[in-house]
Order: C-alpha cells, then structure tokens, then sequence
C-alpha cells in the first residue's frame, strides 16, 4: 500500500495557505535564471503559469498542439468566472465561495485546496482586469455579475458570451510579453508523447514535432502538464476536436497516479446529437438556466407528436409544460447544479417525454424572459449564444424553444496531484483540469476558468519553488543521456508499430465505437453490469485498435497518426473511467450508480466506506491498475446530503 | 523616418498629398465655373495664373504632389502584390460591402494620370508654358487659329470643339469621380480621422462633395462642347 | 428535416511551401444538410482512408467558431458564406445546394505560407502580439478590480475588440494581404481601457512596425476585411489604430 501524502499544510483551514507561503522554501533570483520548466499546454492554466514562471526569471519552455497558444480549448468557455468579491453586497464571502464548491462536489473534493482556490479568487479578477481583460461592467464603471447553477450569490464575472477567450487572450498577452523578453520558448504544433524520468525525477519530456513529423527530446528541471482533461474518451463531448488525454496518460504510465477518473461531468445544456456524422457536441452556455425555463410536456402524447414533428413546442398551452426543475427543486429551480439537472433530463427522456425526433431532448424556453425583459434585453444578453444556436439547428430560439441535451463536458478526475500540485513522481506537476484536486465529484459553473487561473497565476509559481529550491547546485541535463535515448526510442517504436498495423479502420470509426461503449456504459447512470460489460468490449476495441487501424504512410504532417497515438491513451483512459466507476459503489455527483439512489431519485452518497479519492497506479498494458485511496478529512464543513430542494 | 518607412506613414502620405490634391481639385472646379458665366472673367483668372512666379511655384509644387502621390501609389501597389503571394485564388467572390472603385484605385489612378497627360499637352502647354518660353507675348496656333495662352475660354472652345476631347475628358472625369469616391473617406480614415459614427458621414460628405465637384468639370466641357462658339466668339475675345 | 444533397468538391492539395498545388475533385453523395461543413470535410476523409488514400489536411479544433483554427476559404469567401458572419465550423451544408461545385482553398498570403494543403502557418499573428500586444502587469497582487471605474461603453467597444479570434480571414480577404483588422482590434480593445493608456504610444508603433517587418500588406481601406470577419470587427478600429500611430510618431 502506497502512503498518499497530500501535504496539506497544519493550521486552521482560513490560514493553511498564508502559513505555506510564509515558510516554504523559495529560489533566489540569480538561481532563478539556472533552473528550466517545461510546461505543457497553453489554456489558463498553462499560459499563466508559463507566464508567471518565465517573469519570475525561471527559462521556461511551454509547448502547444494547436498553431498558436491562443487557440487551446480554455477559450471556449462561455458563461464566466466566480471569485469571492461580493461586489454584489450579496452575502458573498471566501468561505461561502470554498463551502458552495465543496457542497457542488458532492463532498469528494479536498478541502484544503478548495479553500485555496477560494482564497486566491478575488486576485484573479484583479489580475486580469490589470491586464486589461473586458469584464462587463455597469452604467456606473463597476464590475457586473450574474449568477450561476449551483449557488445563491452572483459572485460570477463575464465578457459577453467568451469569458473564457477573454481570459486566455489576457493569459495569452501575458505569455507573448514574456516570449518577447526572452524568458519562455515557444514550441507549437509540438504534442508531449512522454515524460523522462531519471532517477526518480521527472527532468524532461519526448515531443512529436507535428509538422515535420520528428520526436524531439527537451530536458528541464520541472515538468508541468497543463494538458486539460480527457472528456473526448467519449468521442463526443464539448471539447475541441484536438483535446486529449495522452500527457495525463503518459504520466500515469510512468507510475503518477490518476485520480478519480469517474468523475465526469456531463453538462445538462448542450445541442442535442443529430446524425451519425456529427464530430462534436455544442455548448450553449450555462449562463442561459438564468433566464430560460427547462420543460418537457406533461402529457405523452404531446411528446409523441413533438417526437414525430407534427407539432412544435410553442404550440403547447402553458398548462400542459412540466417544468421539472422547477418542479423538484423549488429553492435552486432551474439554477440547479449541472449533474443535478442532466439526470432530470435523463429521466424525463428516459420516461418517453423527450422532445425532438430522437427522444433524447429537452426544450429551454425563453419566452417568459422575452416577455418579461423585452427581446431586446434578451438579445443583449444571450444574442450571440441565440445566432450560433439558429446558425447549427436552423431553428431561432426568439420563436421556439430551444432543444438541449447533456453532454460530457468536463472531467474532474485528473493526474493526483498534493497541495502543492505535485503529482507522485517528484518534479511532475500536473495544474488545471489535468488534475483532480478541487472540483470533487462535480464542477460548479464558472469554476473550471476560476482553478485554471488560480493553479496558473497563483498557486504553482508558489509551489513549485518548494521543489526547485534544492535543485539549484543541479546543472542543466543533457538530452543524449541514456533515459532520453531509451524514452524516445520506446516512442518511436510505439509509432512504427501503429504505423505498420495496416488494417482496414480509421482511427475515428474506432474512436466512434469507443465513444459509444463510453456513453452507453459509462455515461450518465452506471451499472455494476454495464460497467463490468463496458470493460470486455473495451478489450475488444484495444484489440481491434492493435490489429486492424491504418494509418496512411507519410513524411511530415500525418493527422492519422496525430489522432492514433491520443486513441491509444484514450482507450486506456476508458478502462480507467470504467475501474473506478465500478469501484466506487456509491452515488456523487457526475458519477451515478443506479443501485444507489434514494427513492426519489436522488444520488446516495455513502460517506462511511467511499470518503477518499481513488488513486490509481497503472501495472502495464492489459492489467488492472491498483487503487490506493487518499481518505478525505474534513475539518470545517459538515458532511451534508447535497438539498437543492428547499 | 515614419511616414515612409511604416506602411501607416506610407498611406499618410498618400492620404494627405490626396486631400491637397481634391482642394486643388476644387479650387480648379471654381475657376471652371466662372468660364460658364463669363469667358472674360475666366480668362482674368487665366492671366493672373500664368507665367507668374506664384503661379509657376504652385504648378511645381502640384506636379511634386501628384508625382509623390503616384510613386507612392505604385510602391504600395508592389508591396500589396508581395503580401498577397504569388498563388492567387482560384474562386473570388467580392463581398457586397466592398466597392468596386476601393478594389481598383491603381487602375484607375493610371487612367487619372493618362487624362492629366493629355490635359497638359491640352491647356497647360499651350498656356502657362507657352508664356514661359515665349515670354508676354507668345501666341498658340491650334487649329489655324491664333490664341492668347491667357484665353483659356479660347482654348477651351477649341479642344472641346472637337467632340472625341470632349468624350475622353468626361471618361477621365468618371475616373476622377469613381477614384475620389474611395479616396475621399479614405483619406480621413487612414488619418485616423474616422469612427463608428463618423464612417457614414465621411461617406455621405465624400460622395455628395465629389459628385459636385466632378459635375461641374462635366458641365463646363459639355458647355463648352456644344456653347463653345457663342462663348469664344461672342466678340470678347476677336482676333 | 434534414434532406440531403450531393456536389462536386474541389479541395487545394500541396505539400509543403515549395510545392506548386493542385486542385483535387471528387463528387460528394448525399451529404445530409444538417452536416456542419467540417463533418463533410471528415465524411471525405474517412472515404479517402477506406481507399488507402492521404486525407485532406485542413486546420480545425473547437468546431465551436471560437478558437479561430479553422480556416478554410470556401467559394471565394474566408469561411464561406453566411449572413451573421461564422467561422467555417459553424458553415452548415444547407447553405449550399444540390449540384453546386464547392471550391475550397487555403488563406493564401505571403505572410501565411502553407504548412500542407489548407493548413497554414499563422504564427506571423503571435509575433505582432508578441511586439507589443498586452500591458505590461505582473502577476502578484495589482489593485482591486473595482479601483478601476471603466463607462460601460467603453468597456462594452472594448469587448467588442477583444473579440477577435485571429483565425486570419481580414488577410485572407484582403487583396493586399494586409493584416491591420487583426491588430487594429487588439490595439483598439487595449486602448479604450485606462490600463492600456501608459503603453498606448509604444504598443501602436511596435505592433506596427512588426506586421510591416513580417511582410503584411497596407491596408487601403477596401473593407473586404471588415466583410468576411466572423466576429464582426469593424475597421472603426483601423481608423482608431491610424489615429493611436500617427499621435505616437508624433510625439517622438
């Protein structure tokens, strides 16, 4: 049995953080100038902390898949960011911010680092507002707010519908004004295919030039992965196309543990599925729940006639609308948390009352809204979010209903990381969705652009001196050392043999059926048998994957191969999401078992024997990885059943 | 030095030597319509613009602007043509918002040149030049007649008496119009001189000024074309 | 209902910057028109690998018209034609019909060369920003966010600016291949702010003096830019831009 060391620090939970900072270990300037980071990945996390360490004086070298840093997939975040100011004279408070999140995650989160984030909030508005990111203000030149799923407050800071490509584009500025200095090297179209250990210490990294196709090997004191989450295992999920899981995963080959890989969140207002040839699923911002009314009909046969097309949702009568959030959860309504409202649109679809031709829709009206606010604050509002619906569906949500679904969205299990954002294999860390720490068992809105931030700007510079601090008198490594050699060789040989497969299957028709196997199995509501079937027929696409892919065969670009060697780690990301779901024998948050559940439906949480994070440490390709378990202390919140009800 | 070595000064340039160019314009579209009311005034006009010192010093500092204006023009030309690469689109499709004349100011401003040419070898070369290397009391035969290089009005009736003039000087003025269309806001835009609101009003302000502006160019070469007898034989101006 | 259309695709193939190009064609079968142009694009690809062919090489990531990867010029227009303005990943196939020839080509200016087929190298934006594009703050503990009233039209103009995605397509619709929409947005959303102003003067001159270095074209306002944007920025920033440029080589 490993011993899981979180390293959370003594002291009460409010002074945890203040008391690190002031004895932590830290690096003097000149020695600064000595030490490299690699940082891997440019969304917030990794382009403020790439940022924050290069005007810090370390040498950093921050790479990115994508043609420009400003690209990676933070951007696509819509609805905002939360941080503790209580602008809103509304009761806000950084314990109120720490205890929603800790509630919103079902109770699986650890504290200490909630409370962290909590903590470092309000700094990240200011931050960004220095750096001139444009918040919506108010007619008197103040910050504006609105409120999000999940919480009481409207502790939430937005630009438009793009809060999140506000903040990466303030992240972004931050990191080209230190390219510009000199202090980090920019490597695009550069993917990290694995991690070189030597001696116990992660020292560097073995990258895939995506344009001419060759494996380069750079050496560092420090590895951070900033490579977001693994959402698209799923296949379809909002991530963007490029999204994946493969650092996480080479981290964990080399023994990081990964943790809580079932937790995965399904976002309750996405665009419904519409075609067999569809790549990804669309957003459409949480930030609408605040004025637009989820419903289904109350009577079947209304159902059946919207599902056949003969009629369309403004044509059903008010009195004949089942507004089930509303109805279930009169305190939260339609603000319930996201894996709160996606299992009541299950459920409502489940019973035959979806709304579209598939069954597998709910409608999010806006019609009240207009009357009450007028079309023109509407639009003000959620105008763009309303062109981009009408632009994918044909279809204007001024007239009719909108139709959402969930869809995966987030993934909060992650890379185990400590307080100090450590994982277990000394000098890796991993920041953002990569890791696990914060979220728990469920991500409230607007909290993934509030920890990509906070881990970035932060709490990594802080922590990662800690590390570095004893390995100043350490000299630059050399790339031809035998570790690097061995590490890309292991790489190469990898991509030889994908590359001599030569079956008949493209790597998306597999990725599709891994997508399918994932949604079904391991999707929103989880069985011991579904799970445990999901698992064999996972074998069988490992084996189909290894015996029958084609790649073409071609020097320099080769976006086949790109997307083979993320499948490869997808499908072992699968395996991993389907272990722990089948471990945990309880219900929390976006991990659902449909043998724990009240009476009413609700998830059953079983604190006494399921109140730690999963730790699990890979044993080789084909063989069950081991769990560990970090258990969780709670020191200042009670652990509550989770009430949106009243 | 900015304005020429950054492609904003470069526009600069070419922005004001442009709205020197439309006062120039401008001033010469008043001195025309005073040919239409009176060809003895005009040719007052004419004789205080000849040979003399300011005269000669304007015309030189106009040909240096117009010269600047050009070479400036096909230098931002080749530097566009470089940017642009050398594989061109094989489908091109001219968004409705883009006018025609912005797409085409080089072209049209080689037209504009043309036209000026023969405008100078028309006017200028039988006056303000003739009188320059003649002295006070050069005369022009065209036409096998005798003219003043001050009675402009004279001269006038006789290039636009030939209608092939009159028709190449109303193609120029088309050109003239259809470039100023463009370059009128364009030049305030590039000046920096522009915004949201101040868009349209450049544009609407640009349009009518250069339509009026060319109008009367067009109405004194028709006047002239199918009046111009009456005007220079109206017993004025008598051999 | 979605219904289905077939037509004639001819999509730019190239390997590399050095290589001369070619247009490939194939006739596609019923695509159904609630396919997003990008998902046609990988219908192709998935026919070309079931025939041991080399896909189409295109640039793409978020499908959702925010990250400004995609960059496809469709039919003589930079992502193609809709009314709002999009990005190619939000172009649906209703927009075209049965029988039509789609020609698909890649951004093509000087300062973008091709990397393979439609993938360009975009990277000459990066370097603009690098020159100048931010304001120079370091992370730590700046003044309360609140300390700094911004009118709410300004913060809204700016916001407009930031918008920019810079997915390239003012250059690419450029006929001088000039790229002052894309700086003229960064520069006007910093310059509209207070933080901005102490840097105003130095940002203008360095973001321009580098897009000239990177061999961009001038712009001489045809608006094709300002026509094709996706997100709809207006060349009131170029104005505003001209004006910060000739202020600041004024006071030098």
């Amino acid at each position: 049995m490993a011993n899981i060391d979180s390293k959370i620090p003594e002291g009460p939970i409010s002074q945890k953080w203040t008391n690190y900072k002031a004895h932590q270990k830290l690096v003097n300037p000149a020695n600064k100038r000595k030490l490299d980071i690699i940082v891997v990945g440019t969304g917030l996390a990794g382009a403020s902390a790439a940022a924050s360490l290069g005007e810090m004086g370390f040498r950093v070298f921050n790479f990115c898949i994508q043609d420009s840093p400003r690209r990676a997939h933070s951007i696509a975040a819509q609805g905002g960011i939360n941080a503790a100011k209580n602008y809103q004279n509304d009761g806000d408070s950084v314990y109120r911010l720490f205890y929603d999140t800790v509630k919103g995650g079902d109770y699986r989160a650890r504290e200490a680092n909630v409370y962290r984030l909590a903590e470092v909030s309000a700094n990240i508005i200011d931050q960004c507002v220095a750096q001139g990111v444009p918040f919506a203000r108010e007619y008197g030149g103040l910050l504006a707010n609105r409120s999000f799923g999940g919480v009481q407050v409207s502790r939430t800071f937005y630009a438009k519908g793009q809060t999140g490509q506000q903040l990466l584009l303030g992240a972004y500025s931050a990191l080209m004004r230190q390219v510009h200095a000199g202090t980090v090297k920019l490597y695009c179209r550069y993917e990290m295919q694995d991690v070189v250990i030597i001696d116990g210490r992660a020292r560097g990294i073995i990258a895939r030039n995506l344009v001419t196709g060759q494996l380069e090997r750079f050496a560092a004191h420090a590895v951070v992965l900033a490579t977001g989450g693994y959402g698209n295992t799923y296949f379809l999920s909002t991530n963007a196309m490029g999204c994946n899981c493969s650092a996480a995963i080479a981290a964990y080959r080399k023994g990081a543990y990964f943790a809580n890989p079932a937790f995965v969140q399904i976002h309750p207002t996405c665009i419904p599925v519409h075609g067999d040839k569809q790549s990804k699923l669309t957003l459409m911002s949480e930030s609408l729940r605040n004025d637009g009314r989820i419903w289904v009909p109350k009577k079947l046969e209304d159902a059946k006639k919207l599902q056949r097309g003969e009629i369309q949702g403004r044509d059903i009568p008010e009195e004949d609308r089942d507004y089930y959030l509303e109805r279930r959860y009169p305190a939260f309504g339609n603000l319930v948390p996201r894996d709160v409202a996606s299992r009541a649109a299950k459920e409502r679809c489940d019973k035959g009352f979806g709304v579209n031709n598939t069954g597998l829709a709910v409608f999010l009206d806006f019609s009240e809204a207009i009357q009450r606010l007028g079309r023109d604050v509407v639009e003000a509002r959620y105008g763009n979010l309303f062109d981009m619906y009408e632009e994918i569906t044909d279809v204007s949500p001024y007239e009719n209903p909108m139709m959402i679904y969930p869809a995966i969205h987030y993934t909060m299990g992650g890379l185990w990381v400590d307080y100090e954002l450590s994982t277990n294999i000394p000098g890796l860390f991993a920041i953002g969705e990569c890791n696990f720490s914060d979220h728990g068992a469920n991500r409230l809105g607007a909290s993934a652009l509030m920890q990509g931030l906070a881990d970035g700007y932060f709490v990594l510079p802080y922590t990662i001196q800690n590390y570095l601090s004893d390995q100043i008198t350490v000299p630059r490594f050399s790339t031809d050392l035998p570790e690097f050699v061995e590490t890309e060789k292991a790489v190469q040989a990898r991509i030889d043999h994908l590359m001599g497969i030569n079956g008949k299957r493209s790597v998306d028709s597999i990725h599709k059926e891994l997508g399918h196997i994932m949604w079904e199995y391991v999707g929103m509501a989880r069985t011991k048998e579904g799970l445990e079937t999901a698992l064999t027929k996972l074998k069988d696409i490992r084996k189909e994957f290894e015996t029958n892919l084609f790649i073409p065969k071609l020097e320099g670009v080769n976006v086949e191969l790109d997307k083979a060697l993320r499948l490869n780690d997808f499908i072992t990301m699968g395996q991993l999401i389907a272990y722990d779901a089948l471990n945990r024998n309880e219900s929390c948050g976006g991990h659902f078992r449909e043998e724990y559940q009240t009476e009413d439906g609700e998830a059953k949480r079983d604190d006494v024997n399921c109140f730690y994070v999963s730790c699990w440490e890979y044993q080789g390709e084909g063989k069950a990885p081991v769990k560990y378990t970090e258990p969780l202390k709670y020191e200042a919140i009670e652990v509550k059943t989770r009430n949106y009800k009243n | 030095m900015w304005l020429t070595n950054s492609s904003i000064g470069r526009k600069v340039i070419m922005s004001v030597t442009g709205i020197v160019l439309i006062l120039f314009l401008t001033f010469h579209a008043c001195m025309n319509l005073v040919a239409l009311f009176s060809a003895e005034a005009y040719n007052a006009v004419c004789g205080a613009l000849g040979a003399n010192w300011y005269a000669v010093l304007a015309t030189a500092v106009l040909a240096a602007l117009v010269a600047v204006h050009f070479i400036y023009a096909i230098i931002l030309t080749l530097q566009n043509r470089k940017a642009r690469g050398n594989n061109r689109y094989a489908v091109t499709s001219k968004p409705e918002k883009v006018e025609w004349a912005s797409q085409n100011m080089f072209v049209l401003g080689v037209i504009v040149v043309l036209g000026l040419l023969l405008h100078l070898y028309n006017f200028w070369y039988n006056m303000m030049f003739a009188e320059l290397v003649q002295g006070h009391a050069a005369e022009v035969t065209l036409g096998g007649k005798i003219y003043e290089p001050t009675d402009g009005a004279g001269i006038m009736a006789y290039t636009f008496s030939q209608p092939v003039f009159t028709v190449i000087y109303i193609v120029w003025f088309v050109a003239i119009w259809f470039h100023l269309t463009h370059g009128f806001w364009s030049a305030f835009q590039t000046l920096g001189l522009n915004n949201k609101i101040w868009f349209n009003r450049w544009k609407k302000i640009g349009s009518v000024y250069v339509t009026v502006l060319m109008l009367i160019f067009v109405v004194v070469a028709l006047y002239y074309c199918f009046c111009g007898g009456c005007v220079a034989g109206s017993g004025c101006y008598s051999l | 209902m979605a219904k289905n259309i077939s037509f004639t695709l001819k999509y730019w193939k190239q390997n590399g910057p050095k290589d001369a190009g070619h247009f490939e064609e194939r006739h596609m079968e019923n695509i159904p028109d609630d396919t997003s142009f990008l998902e046609m694009l990988d219908i192709l690809n998935e026919l070309l690998i079931e025939e041991g062919k080399e896909p189409f090489v295109f640039d793409h990531d978020c499908r959702e018209g925010i990250c400004g990867m995609c960059s496809l010029y469709i039919n003589g227009t930079p992502h193609g034609k809709t009314e709002r303005g999009a990005t190619t990943c939000q172009l649906y196939m209703r927009r075209f019909n049965d029988g039509d020839v789609i020609t698909v080509e890649p951004w093509r200016s000087a300062a973008f060369p091709v990397i393979k087929d439609c993938m360009v190298d975009r990277s000459a934006f990066d370097k603009i920003q690098a020159a100048g594009g931010y304001i120079s703050v370091r992370t730590g503990a700046p003044q309360d966010a609140n300390n700094i009233l911004i009118p709410k039209d300004d913060a809204d103009e700016a916001m407009d600016c930031a918008t920019c995605i810079g997915c390239g397509a003012c250059v690419a619709a450029c006929k001088n291949g000039s790229a002052m929409l894309f700086v003229s947005s960064k520069v006007s959303q910093l310059a509209l702010l207070p933080q901005g102003r102490p840097e105003a003067a130095r940002r203008a001159k360095a973001m321009v003096a580098k897009m000239d270095e990177l061999g961009f074209g001038n712009c001489t306002n045809t608006r094709a830019c300002e026509a094709v944007c996706p997100k709809n920025e207006t060349v009131s920033n170029i104005a505003r831009l001209n004006r910060e440029f000739i202020k600041a080589k004024m006071h030098d």
